[in-house]
């Protein structure tokens, strides 16, 4: 017989979810929160939103072209790097500022490591942690107050975060508001509602594993119970500590990065504890009014640690494997 | 009802099982039969025929040599043509062969003498004997000598003993037919396993896409003490020995060179137990076996097939490919071997013959590892397959090694699930490999 069979190692099957079809899963799953930042900031949002993703597409072909490396833009991980950034931005920056971000998020903290698979942070953070560094006045000052579609008022707003750690000019919005994202903050931080809706669509389909935002958000809502009023136990805001700041956007499209969280179901629930710890610990006693950025970005560099000491046991194993493998 | 314990890790697979409804048929007598010396687990046979020798259905053409080892014998009558190497597809590589060319007429040998019907008749030793003399081996795959593994060391009491029909592999219906059709004829042979190892309790372990085969076997096992059933919800790779035993009993069999003996179990596959069954009553050896092929083929069909029936024989048999093939495999879509011709024969594990469509052949190109935890989620085992393929694709055998990459089973969960489509199986095979090579290396410094 004359047939020209192929001849590879088994399995012979693979599943469909190839890594383009995950990304792609995510940047659908962002668009709820994309759509709530133009409803409420209006199209000086998607002007930031375009900005960003076109800085971190062209960034990366442009690098991956320079370096002779193949051009991998088409797996969407470069559009969701600028989606997140831009949602970690106050609507009031200059739109220079996520052009520099996300170039600084895909070549140094991206490519510079490898690319896809090798960077040990989350670039959108690292970006926002170099905005931060290098242009902090933008960074924490231009918010602006919500209002629908052009009604935004251009004078500076406090967030809720801040009003909580005690800075004047605002009053805490409603629950509701807050829910909604009818509130000052960073583009992608206000609308709880339209955040929930792409990390629940992103548990359905699997994406990603529940235990790291739960993890996350579950921690931050008992130690501010707890701790957060100064004086008192258990009668802290826990409530507005959850729903403000960037803590559901972090916890549900941040920490979950496939790269830069843990590999086991256990040390992914680890990594949502441990974000959420040091989250509480810098908003209560720390410098800053937000932790969650920075919280992920510290989890980022303890996940090779995890993945090293976080071993399941092995199907008949007592526990010698582990002895063996101990650091 | 027995009540299952989940299985860790593992998938649920579209099962594809389309020959399900066809009863199985005789392939009929191929031009050619081709008899492997190695067929099974352990040392290969020892050619006792030579070029030019007539032979008679069911007699021996090859010795087992050794305790781990099977007999070969006759599947039908003819010529010897030769004793020589061909192609063999599951070592990949030459292997020293029995080639028959038949005369038709399927003559039985006239040793073949019927056995008993009574099981209380027969001792345990008397068994053995039978799945020894009959080259019995493990026809679920893995092809492990019968005879062996119904004598576990005494200091090893086996409590339960587990019949297998969870047939897990998408598209291959085997099992499931032959519990349809022979369930009276499998629980005989079942008992006489039982009986064989001194099991109290037997369990036959059926997946619920099976209703049929249920209910057969449902009827088969009522009234008879001591054996009953446990249905299992479908996921590969339920059908494991490891998997059935932490499924079934919650017990885990201790990694390699554990056993299941270790834990008071042995399981069989229900193929086994009915050609045993075939083996006590009629005398007749394993020379025949229940083979499905399909997938893109004219009709999708089970078939009775004498071994050494050539690949080939089969797939015309079955209506021919449809669509040009892309692969073909022996065995299921996740564990099967894909094989470079088809001139190659059926042997004793060989489960069934899949078709695959040049279109539905996946060439993708491996993506890098994104780390996603998608294999370490899936596997069996618990395993960390990202790290011990990682460890292996740069060569540090021994990291891997920690990692356990000698328990893996090679399931293929891992590799499944990637949507980096990384060859996890082929490098921790390929790890693996290099670890028993360098163990032999060095036990024979040792040594020498
Ligand atoms: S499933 Fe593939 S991409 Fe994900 S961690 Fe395992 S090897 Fe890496
Ligand atoms: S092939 Fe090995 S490592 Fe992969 S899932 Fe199966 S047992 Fe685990």
């Amino acid at each position: 017989m004359t047939e020209r069979l192929v001849v590879s190692p088994s399995p012979h099957w693979k599943t469909g979810k190839t890594v383009p079809a995950l990304m792609l899963d995510v940047v659908m799953a962002l668009m709820p929160a994309v759509v709530a930042s133009v409803v409420f900031f209006g199209w000086k949002a998607l002007a930031i939103i375009l900005t960003s993703v076109s800085s971190a597409v062209i960034s990366e072909a442009v690098y991956e072209k320079a370096v002779k490396r193949e051009v991998t833009i088409k797996d969407y991980s470069a559009v969701i790097t600028g989606i997140l950034l831009a949602m970690n931005m106050p609507p009031g920056v200059p739109l220079w500022m996520p052009a520099i971000g996300s170039a600084f998020a895909i070549v140094i903290a991206k490519q510079l490591f490898g690319g896809l698979g090798c960077n040990f942070v989350n670039p959108a953070l690292a970006g926002r942690a170099f905005l931060m560094a290098a242009w902090p006045l933008h960074m924490t000052r231009d918010w602006l107050a919500p209002g629908f579609f052009g009604g935004v008022d251009a004078a500076a707003s406090a967030t809720p975060l801040a009003v909580l750690k005690g800075a004047s000019g605002g009053a805490l919005p409603g629950i509701w508001d807050m829910l909604l994202g009818n509130r000052a903050g960073c583009l992608g931080e206000t609308s709880i509602i339209a955040i929930l809706i792409g990390g629940i669509y992103l548990i359905w389909k699997e994406v990603i594993d529940p235990r790291i935002p739960l993890g996350f958000i579950g921690t931050v809502f008992v130690l501010t119970w707890v701790f957060g009023k100064p004086g008192a136990f258990f009668q802290g805001n826990a409530v507005y500590h959850i729903l403000s700041g960037g803590l559901f956007l972090g916890a549900f499209f941040m920490a979950t990065d496939y790269v830069t969280s843990p590999v086991t179901a256990k040390g992914r629930l680890l990594m949502g504890i441990g974000c959420g710890a040091i989250t509480v610990l810098i908003r209560l006693w720390g410098g800053y009014p937000e932790g969650v950025s920075y919280s992920i970005l510290l989890m980022n560099l303890v996940t090779p640690l995890i993945d090293r000491v976080v071993v399941p046991r092995y199907y008949g194993w007592k526990g010698e494997a582990r002895k063996e493998k101990a650091l | 009802m027995l009540r299952t314990r989940a299985l860790s890790g593992g998938v649920h697979l579209d099962d594809r099982k389309i020959s399900s409804g066809k009863p199985v048929e005789f392939a009929g007598i191929p031009p050619e039969i081709v008899l492997f010396m190695s067929q099974h687990t352990g040392a290969p046979a020892k050619p006792v025929v030579k070029a030019g020798d007539h032979v008679l259905a069911g007699q021996v053409v090859g010795e087992a040599q050794s305790f781990v080892s099977a007999s070969v014998h006759a599947s039908t009558s003819g010529t010897v043509k030769a004793v020589e190497d061909r192609y063999h597809p599951i070592l990949a590589k030459p292997s020293t062969a029995v080639v028959i060319e038949p005369d038709g007429k399927g003559e039985i040998w006239e040793g073949i003498a019927p056995g008993s019907d009574d099981i209380s008749t027969l001792s345990p030793e008397d068994i053995v004997k039978i799945a020894r003399n009959a080259g019995l081996v493990g026809l679920g795959g893995a092809a492990f000598p019968t005879a062996v593994k119904l004598s576990p060391p005494k200091d090893k009491p086996i409590d339960v003993y587990l019949l297998n029909g969870a047939e897990c592999e998408p598209y291959l219906t085997c099992d499931a037919r032959l519990m349809v059709e022979e369930a009276d004829e499998i629980v005989f042979g079942f008992r006489a396993m039982m009986k064989a190892v001194g099991a109290p309790r037997g369990i036959v372990c059926i997946e619920d896409n099976k209703p049929e085969a249920i209910m057969a076997m449902e009827r088969a096992i009522s009234g008879k003490s001591g054996i009953e059933l446990c249905i299992l919800k479908t996921r590969y790779p339920q059908g494991g020995e490891k998997q059935l035993i932490q499924v079934v009993l919650g017990r885990e069999v201790p990694p390699p060179p554990g056993l299941p003996f270790d834990v008071g179990v042995v399981v069989s596959n229900v193929g086994t137990a009915y050609s045993l069954a075939k083996a006590i009553r009629t005398g007749m050896p394993l020379v025949d076996r229940v083979v499905t092929v399909t997938g893109a083929v004219g009709s999708p069909s089970n078939f009775r097939v004498l071994l050494g029936t050539p690949v080939s024989f089969l797939i015309e048999k079955a209506g021919g490919y449809t669509g040009e093939p892309g692969k073909v495999i022996m065995g299921g879509p996740m564990m099967g071997i894909s094989l470079p011709r088809t001139d190659v024969p059926v042997l004793k594990g060989t489960t069934g013959i899949v078709v695959m469509t040049k279109d539905e052949v996946n060439l993708d190109k491996p993506l890098p590892c994104i780390r996603c935890g998608r294999c370490v989620d899936s596997c069996p085992l618990r395993l960390l397959p990202v790290w011990i393929a990682a460890y292996s694709d740069r060569g540090m055998y021994e990291e891997a090694e920690k990692y356990r990459a000698l328990d893996c089973c090679e399931c293929g969960v891992c590799a499944y699930r990637c949507p980096s489509r990384r060859p996890l199986v082929q490098s921790i095979r390929l790890a693996k490999q290099a670890i028993m090579e360098e163990r032999r290396a060095r036990a024979q410094k040792v040594s020498g």
